[in-house]
């Protein structure tokens, strides 16, 4: 399994770059990754990842765009603006999460 | 120990300079289980940053009429792979309790019913379009098609719109 070193944290990644240890990431973490794909952290982006993030704890998988949506109550719209292109992996990779399995 | 200097991190590729793919689904079903595939297909591409067209023709023009896009039907007549004996399929009252179930599998796996499925595309980006020739044979009108839609077009603008395009046929 890959390690890397990011913001002074050593975590696990798979291939890809995804994070693959629920337990090593922490909001400093989640800032940096955003930051490498050049995203800067609001309180709208918090709280999108802060529900993936407990989503994922409860459900034992990443939610989709829909789930976000749905069932976190952030506007599908809005997380487009918010992770351009490709929200649902975006979100995941900055919430230290696997990529969504579901397809809707 | 992990050197900071001899990690560099790892950043998946999210596809961000590849801007110029695009797929267009042409939707000519009007029963509730061909409804589905290019909407779900369509959801994904979307997701995946892809510029995603949906043009509806023929008896997917019930998709996006005001009046039909929420009476879309699922029958079991002539699909033998519902696994039911066919003879049933003609029982009154059968079409509407295949319906029925069929749309609380979909509602069970958090799918969207087809109207507001139409609208998130929308929301996420999709351009919709309608086939001219089909309102015409259907005598409808702009105002009888949902706001969602793009256009009313041709067979030569869809030509012309989807080039270059990936086109999938439902």
């Amino acid at each position: 399994m890959p390690q890397m070193t990011i913001a002074g944290h050593d975590v696990a990644v798979d291939d890809e770059g995804f994070m693959t240890e629920y337990d090593q990431w922490t909001e400093d973490i989640g800032t940096a990754l955003a930051s490498q794909i050049g995203i800067e952290m609001t309180e709208d982006h918090w709280r999108a990842i802060k529900f993936l993030r407990e989503d994922y704890s409860e459900q034992g998988e990443t939610p989709t765009i829909r789930r976000v949506s749905t069932a976190g109550g952030i506007p599908t719209k809005q997380l487009f603006q918010l992770f351009p292109k490709k929200p649902a992996k975006k979100m995941a990779y900055i919430a230290g999460l696997p990529k969504p399995v579901g397809c809707v | 120990m992990t050197n900071p200097d001899d990690t560099p991190v790892m950043v998946p590729d999210f596809g961000d300079a590849d801007t110029d793919r695009k797929i267009c689904f042409i939707c000519s079903k009007g029963t509730l289980d061909m409804a589905y595939p290019a909407l779900i297909m369509a959801n994904g591409a979307l997701g995946e940053g892809v510029e995603t067209h949906l043009f509806f023709t023929f008896w997917g023009m019930d998709m996006i009429s005001k009046k039909t896009q929420d009476k879309l039907k699922f029958t079991i007549l002539g699909n033998p792979a519902t696994h039911m004996p066919q003879g049933l399929g003609g029982v009154p009252g059968m079409t509407a309790m295949a319906t029925r179930m069929m749309k609380k599998q979909i509602a069970d796996l958090d799918v969207p019913e087809v109207p507001e499925f139409l609208s998130l595309l929308h929301d996420m980006g999709a351009q919709l379009w309608a086939c001219k020739m089909s309102v015409d044979m259907m005598d409808l009108t702009r105002e009888d098609l949902i706001d969602e839609v793009e256009d009313i077009i041709n067979v030569s603008d869809f030509i012309e719109l989807s080039d270059g395009a990936q086109i999938i046929f439902v």
